[in-house]
C-alpha cells in the first residue's frame, strides 16, 4: 500500500500563521488538520465589563487587516440592541468606509498573496521583479484604499472615528471630492486586474458548496441583509445562532463552524458573487461576464477572479457614494443606554463577520461572541483539501505541497483573526 | 529622520516596537507606530533619505537579544519579523528594493520574542529590550542631529 503525509510547518502567504497536516494512504485521504487558535476569543471575555461606547474600538484591534469589518459589526449589533438608526447619509458613509477596506484586502491578497500561485513566482518578491506593473498598481491601488479609510477613519490602521450612532467626526463634500480622480483610476485599475486574471490557468476541482452570504434588497451587501446560502437559509442575523454552530475540534484551538444539520459552508467573495450577482453595478456584472466569470462559480481557485470583480464594485460604489454624497444632519445620533441584546452580521472582506452583545442598563458589556469569516470557512478549507490532496496522489511532493498550500490560500484565510500560529504540514510516505 | 515602529500592541512581544515609540515619545522624539501589514510602510517612507525601522522577530536567539541590519546594503533575513500579517517588514524592504524605492539609508532593528498571546502584554525581558533600544535610538538622533548644517 502506498501512503504519504503533508506536512507544512508555516503556510506563507497566508494572513498571519498556520499550519497544515495532511495524511494519505494510497489515493484515499486519511486526515486533514487545519490548526489554528483564536484571538477572537480572547476578546470576547476581555469585552465583558466595557462600556458599549468602547466596543468599536476595541473590536477594530482584533485584525490589522479588517478593522472596518470589526467595527461596523459592532457598532450596527448594539445599534440594533439599541434601536438605534442613524440617518441615511451615515449609512452610506459606512458603506464607503467599507468600500475602503475592500480594496485595501482585496488588492493586498490578489496581488501580494495570491498571484505569484498563478504566475509561477516563489513570492510577492519575485513577482515585483517578474512583473513590476502588477506590484505597482497593487501598491497604488492599497494605497487609495487606505486613504478613504483615513478620511473616514480618523487614522489609517485601527481606525477611531466609527461610532455607536454614527462617527465622531465626518469628512466634509470637498474633502471626499478629493478623492475621485485617485478613485477613477482606481476603477479603470481594478478593470484592468480582472482582465488580467483571465490569462491565469485554474486546476479543474470543482466543489458542491453551500454558499452563505448577506442579500440586501437592492445593493451588493456589505452593512445589512438577511443571511441566505443556495441550500434555503434565509434568515435576520439575529437568528444565526438557531441555524449554525460551532464544534471543537481536538487538533484546533479554533472551533468548526457548520449549519446545523447539514455540515460545512462558504462564505467570501465566491459565495457573494454567487448569490447576488444581479446586485452587483451593470460595469462589473460586464466586466466579469467578459472574463467568463458567471455564477454559480464552484472553483475556488477562481477566487482571484471573484476577487477582483469585487474589485471593480467597490471602487464603482466609492466612486457612487462620494457623488452622491450630502453630509448628514449630525455625525451622529442620540443613544440612550438600555439593557438588551444586539445582533449583526456584516460583510468582511473574506465573508461574514457575526456579533452578538448583551448589555446592562448603564451600557456595560455583559457577554459578547464574535464569529469571524474564517473560522466559519476553516471546516470547509480542510473538506477542500481532503478533496483536493486525493488529485494529487501522482504529484511529486513539493508540488503537492504547494498545491495544497494554494489550496488554502483559496479562502484568503485571515489567521491573525482566526488563529495565531498557522504551520502547514503536507506528509507523504511510500509504503 | 523617520522612525517606524512596527507591530500589534495587542499581540504580547509583538508590542515592542510601539514601546520603542513610546519611550522616545517621553525623549521628545516622533516615532510612528504601524500596525497593519507592512507594505504601507513603502508609502511611509516615500521621499525620504534616513529611516529606522523597529520590528519584534524571531530568529531562534534569546528573546530580548536586539538585531540591527543595515537594510539599504543588505538583504534582510526572510520570515523572521512577525509582526504586520501576511506581507511581513522583510518582505516590504525587499519588494522596496526590487522597485528601487528603498530609502537611501534603511537600518531594521529586530527585538527578539518570547510569545505572541493576545492580550497578555509583553514580556519583561522584551520590554527592557525596547527600553534599551529606545535609548540607543535616541542617542542616534541627537547625534545625526548634531551633524546636520
Amino acid at each position: 500500500m502506498t501512503g504519504r503525509t503533508i506536512q507544512v510547518d508555516q503556510l506563507a502567504r497566508v494572513e498571519g500563521e498556520g499550519s497544515l497536516y495532511i495524511k494519505m494512504a494510497g489515493d484515499r485521504v486519511a486526515d486533514v488538520k487545519l490548526k489554528i487558535y483564536e484571538p477572537p476569543r480572547f476578546f470576547e471575555a476581555f469585552l465583558r465589563g466595557r462600556h458599549y461606547s468602547e466596543v468599536p474600538d476595541l473590536t477594530a484591534r482584533i485584525c490589522g487587516i479588517c478593522p472596518i469589518a470589526y467595527q461596523m459589526s459592532a457598532v450596527h449589533a448594539l445599534e440594533r440592541g439599541m434601536n438605534v438608526h442613524p440617518e441615511p447619509a451615515i449609512r452610506q458613509l459606512r458603506r464607503l468606509f467599507y468600500c475602503g477596506e475592500w480594496i485595501e484586502s482585496h488588492t493586498l491578497h490578489i496581488y501580494m498573496l495570491h498571484a505569484p500561485d498563478f504566475v509561477e513566482c516563489a513570492d510577492v518578491i519575485a513577482l515585483a521583479r517578474d512583473h513590476r506593473d502588477l506590484v505597482e498598481r497593487a501598491l497604488h491601488l492599497k494605497k487609495i484604499g487606505n486613504h478613504i479609510v483615513t478620511v473616514l477613519g480618523g487614522r489609517e490602521i485601527h481606525p477611531i472615528s466609527a461610532a455607536v450612532g454614527g462617527f465622531y467626526k465626518i469628512p466634509t463634500k470637498a474633502q471626499l471630492s478629493e478623492l475621485v480622480p485617485d478613485l477613477e483610476w482606481a476603477l479603470q485599475a481594478s478593470l484592468e486586474t480582472l482582465h488580467w486574471t483571465r490569462t491565469l490557468e485554474f486546476p479543474n476541482f470543482e466543489q458542491d458548496y453551500e454558499f452563505v452570504a448577506l442579500r440586501h434588497p437592492e445593493e451588493y451587501p456589505l452593512n445589512e441583509g438577511r443571511l441566505i446560502s443556495n441550500r434555503g437559509l434565509d434568515i435576520d442575523a439575529a437568528e444565526y445562532e438557531d441555524h449554525f454552530t460551532e464544534l471543537h475540534v481536538k487538533h484546533s484551538n479554533a472551533l468548526h463552524s457548520v449549519v446545523r444539520g447539514r455540515g460545512s459552508y462558504l462564505v467570501g467573495p465566491l459565495a457573494r458573487f454567487n448569490l447576488n450577482f444581479d446586485r452587483l453595478p451593470a460595469i462589473a456584472q460586464d466586466a466579469a461576464l467578459a472574463v467568463h466569470l458567471k455564477p454559480p462559480v464552484r472553483n475556488p481557485f477562481r477566487s482571484i477572479g471573484v476577487r477582483a470583480v469585487e474589485l471593480v464594485f467597490a471602487c464603482n460604489e466609492a466612486l457612487r457614494i462620494i457623488r452622491e454624497y450630502e453630509p448628514p444632519a449630525v455625525p451622529k445620533c442620540e443613544v440612550s443606554s438600555r439593557a438588551g441584546v444586539g445582533h449583526a452580521i456584516t460583510e468582511a472582506p473574506r465573508g461574514i463577520l457575526y456579533h452578538r452583545y448583551a448589555f446592562s442598563e448603564q451600557g456595560l458589556i455583559l457577554t459578547a461572541k464574535i464569529v469571524p469569516p474564517t473560522s466559519q470557512n476553516l471546516k470547509r478549507m480542510e473538506d477542500d483539501l481532503r478533496e483536493y490532496a486525493a488529485q494529487l496522489v501522482a504529484w511529486p511532493q513539493e508540488e503537492a505541497t504547494w498545491k495544497c498550500e494554494q489550496a488554502v490560500r483559496n479562502y484568503d484565510p485571515c489567521i491573525s483573526c482566526a488563529t495565531h500560529f498557522l504551520t502547514l504540514h503536507i506528509e507523504r510516505a511510500f509504503e | 529622520m523617520l522612525i517606524l515602529c512596527c507591530g500589534n500592541p495587542d499581540r504580547g512581544d509583538d508590542g515592542a516596537g510601539a514601546i520603542v515609540a513610546q519611550r522616545l515619545k517621553r525623549r521628545a522624539i516622533t516615532a510612528e507606530i504601524c500596525t497593519g501589514e507592512a507594505s504601507h510602510l513603502l508609502e511611509k517612507w516615500q521621499g525620504i533619505s534616513d529611516v529606522i525601522v523597529v520590528d519584534a522577530v524571531i530568529t531562534g536567539g534569546r528573546p530580548g537579544t536586539i538585531h540591527e541590519w543595515n537594510a539599504s546594503e543588505t538583504n534582510l533575513p526572510p520570515q523572521q519579523s512577525v509582526s504586520t500579517h501576511g506581507l511581513g517588514v522583510a518582505a516590504a524592504v525587499e519588494i522596496a528594493r526590487t522597485l528601487g524605492k528603498l530609502p537611501r539609508r534603511l537600518r531594521v532593528y529586530g527585538i527578539e520574542a518570547e510569545q505572541f498571546e493576545p492580550l497578555t502584554g509583553i514580556s519583561p525581558i522584551v520590554r527592557q529590550a525596547a527600553e534599551e533600544l529606545a535609548v540607543r535610538i535616541a542617542a542616534e538622533c541627537r547625534a545625526a542631529s548634531a551633524c546636520e548644517p
